[in-house]
């Protein structure tokens, strides 16, 4: 399949990184132009969907039509608190610990 | 037949042999073979032996006992258990511990099964060669310089050395068919929705399926029917009574069709357009009726796959964060929330991890979200048509599960030609149809036999019938054969 004339708009060093922000992902200087180089044949590939008509074709997000299933609404145990702290990687009493939050977030 | 675990289970059972030396000849074999292998990522010694010791005791004490008792299973370490570890094969996970059982495991160790280990995948199921499994590559039996496809490499490898009597694997794109094609085994992918998803590491939502990695049609048949059906715990899984598929299996279906797509006769490996060839003949000496059937969108289906599976893994491993488990970064840099989350990815998580998050993040973003995300969702529906337009004209859909044989480890390092191995396999997942990989010869152009699968794919919740076809042709086949030593 042809896919020359849907070619997407080349992705600069700039997209990558905004795009390594959005997916909290600290990826070093060095590795930017790899994933560049990467992620421009994945999409030069992927520009063939640009191809296929999709007129009035509803978007299919799921492949089962399931509606909402509601369930009785029981009290039931807990896991216990202990083994879910197991695999925390920082603990404080029965808490998660984590850095301050607030005033911290970089935009 | 060749030794399967339903043998085995009858062995245990009429007691013509016992779970221990069962079990004890299966850790045998690993801790001979798994060191060069690399198929397992942590094996259960001592609860696995304690576990078949219960099991004979059970059955010397006369008493009735589930239908997989004393059978040693083998379990891709994307499934949590809450024996041992459950890592995704990927440093982030490398200390997990789960808290709770998947329900498939719960349902497994309810009929009996033993579980001896976890294997390994290509990190978080992303991969078709477990080249990327932070625990190092899983080798090819039939030829260890060879990869044995991906995800679940180190589950095909299991069965394929005979180092379990089955394995779970997970296929979000082929991740179960594709290595047991490369492996010569049978895998099976149920429907979306068949097995229930809870405990399983999400990757990709709406395509995840658990399924079986078996020696024989009928060992696929019997742990599908363990594991199938409703659950509370997911409310994905589709709310429908399960068939019976085990005792009906060895029932050629009077009347069949064979439906053979033009478009996947193109880019095969020779070895593998014969395997497909062959399996005709044995379907119209059955009598089935063999028609063509046209799915146009075949080579656009990963074009398809690498926008919604990505989107959705962005989503789903977001919760890896370095908050509430998995790795957190000791690099005193990270000076606020939004550091320490990037910090702890970045090093938790391995190349192609990262650049699926990254193309996941890219057309899920503002601007690319309707030209990527919502087309490819418009084309899902296309291909979801195209199957039902098929099946309007056949029963089962026949070709190759790969266009090769297995290929050289690390001879593919073009991220996009990797995606291409999954062309046949990738649009299962897509429609949420059923599928299941065969053993069906080698390729004996390479200097050892590597095995060959064909695939037969079934609209959604045809299982009964697509196990009963499966099982016809694997009678006439002969079932699998076993790599030398």
């Amino acid at each position: 399949m042809s896919t020359s004339s849907n070619q997407p708009a080349p992705l600069t060093i700039d997209d990558v990184r905004h795009v390594a922000k959005l997916a909290r992902l600290a990826v070093p200087q060095e590795r930017l132009a790899v994933l560049q180089h990467d992620l421009q044949a994945i999409l030069g590939h992927i520009a063939q969907l640009q191809s296929v008509n999709t007129e009035g074709l509803e978007p299919m997000a799921h492949p089962l039509t399931l509606t909402n299933r509601l369930g009785d609404d029981v009290p039931q145990s807990s896991m216990p608190i202990a083994d879910l702290l197991r695999n925390a990687p920082a603990v404080e009493g029965d808490f998660l610990a984590v850095p301050k939050v607030l005033g911290g977030e970089s935009s | 037949m060749n030794i399967d675990l339903v043998q085995i289970r009858d062995d245990i059972r009429t007691r013509k042999t016992t779970a221990r030396a069962t079990v004890d000849q299966t850790l045998a074999r690993i801790a001979h073979s798994n060191s060069q292998l690399n198929a397992f990522h942590e094996v259960f010694d001592d609860q696995a032996r304690a576990d078949a010791d219960r099991v004979d005791r059970e059955i010397a004490a006369g008493k009735s006992v589930g239908v997989l008792a004393g059978v040693p299973i083998a379990i891709k370490d994307n499934i949590v258990t809450r024996i041992g570890h459950t890592t995704c094969s990927s440093r982030i996970l490398e200390n997990y511990q789960s808290p709770f059982d998947a329900t498939v495991i719960d349902r497994l160790t309810q009929a009996g099964a033993i579980i001896v280990g976890k294997t390994n995948l290509d990190e978080f199921a992303m991969g078709s060669s477990c080249e990327k499994c932070a625990w190092g590559v899983v080798r090819n039996p039939w030829d260890i310089n060879r990869v044995p496809g991906g995800s679940s490499g180190g589950s095909a490898v299991a069965v394929a050395a005979n180092l379990c009597a089955a394995a779970l694997g997970s296929d979000t794109g082929g991740s179960i068919r594709q290595p047991a094609s490369l492996c010569g085994v049978v895998g099976f992918k149920p429907t979306y929705g068949r097995i229930s998803r809870y405990g399983l590491v999400a990757f990709g939502s709406s395509l995840d399926q658990i399924g079986p990695i078996t020696h024989s049609v009928r060992d696929a048949a019997l742990l599908y029917q363990c594991m199938a059906g409703d659950d509370p715990h997911d409310s994905t899984c589709a709310p429908r009574a399960v068939e019976d598929v085990v005792t009906t299996l060895e029932e050629t279906p009077r009347t069949f069709r064979v439906g053979l797509p033009v478009q996947y006769r193109k880019g095969n490996s020779p070895s593998v357009d014969a395997a497909v060839a062959r399996a005709v003949e044995f379907f119209k000496a059955m009598g089935a009726t063999i028609v063509d059937v046209d799915l146009p969108l075949t080579d656009v289906g990963i074009s398809t796959y690498y926008v919604i599976a990505p989107a959705e893994a962005s989503s789903n491993l977001a919760r890896f964060d370095g908050i509430r488990y998995g790795h957190r970064t000791k690099s005193k840099a990270a000076k606020d929330l939004f550091d320490l989350y990037a910090q702890s990815r970045a090093e938790g998580f391995g190349p192609e991890v990262q650049r699926r998050i990254m193309l996941g993040t890219y057309v899920l973003s503002a601007g690319y979200y309707d030209a990527y995300y919502r087309r490819a969702l418009q084309i899902r529906r296309l291909i979801k048509q195209e199957f039902d337009a098929a099946f309007a004209k056949c029963d089962v859909i026949l070709g190759p599960t790969s266009p090769t044989a297995a290929f050289s480890i690390g001879g593919m390092t073009d991220p996009l030609a990797m995606y291409m191995c999954d062309v046949y396999t990738v649009n299962t997942n897509i429609a949420g149809i059923c599928g299941i990989s065969l053993p069906a010869g080698f390729d004996d152009t390479s200097e050892k036999p590597l095995p060959v699968g064909i695939q037969l794919q079934a609209q959604a919740f045809a299982e009964p019938m697509l196990l009963k076809v499966a099982r016809a042709y694997e009678r006439a086949q002969g079932g699998r054969a076993y790599p030398s030593k």
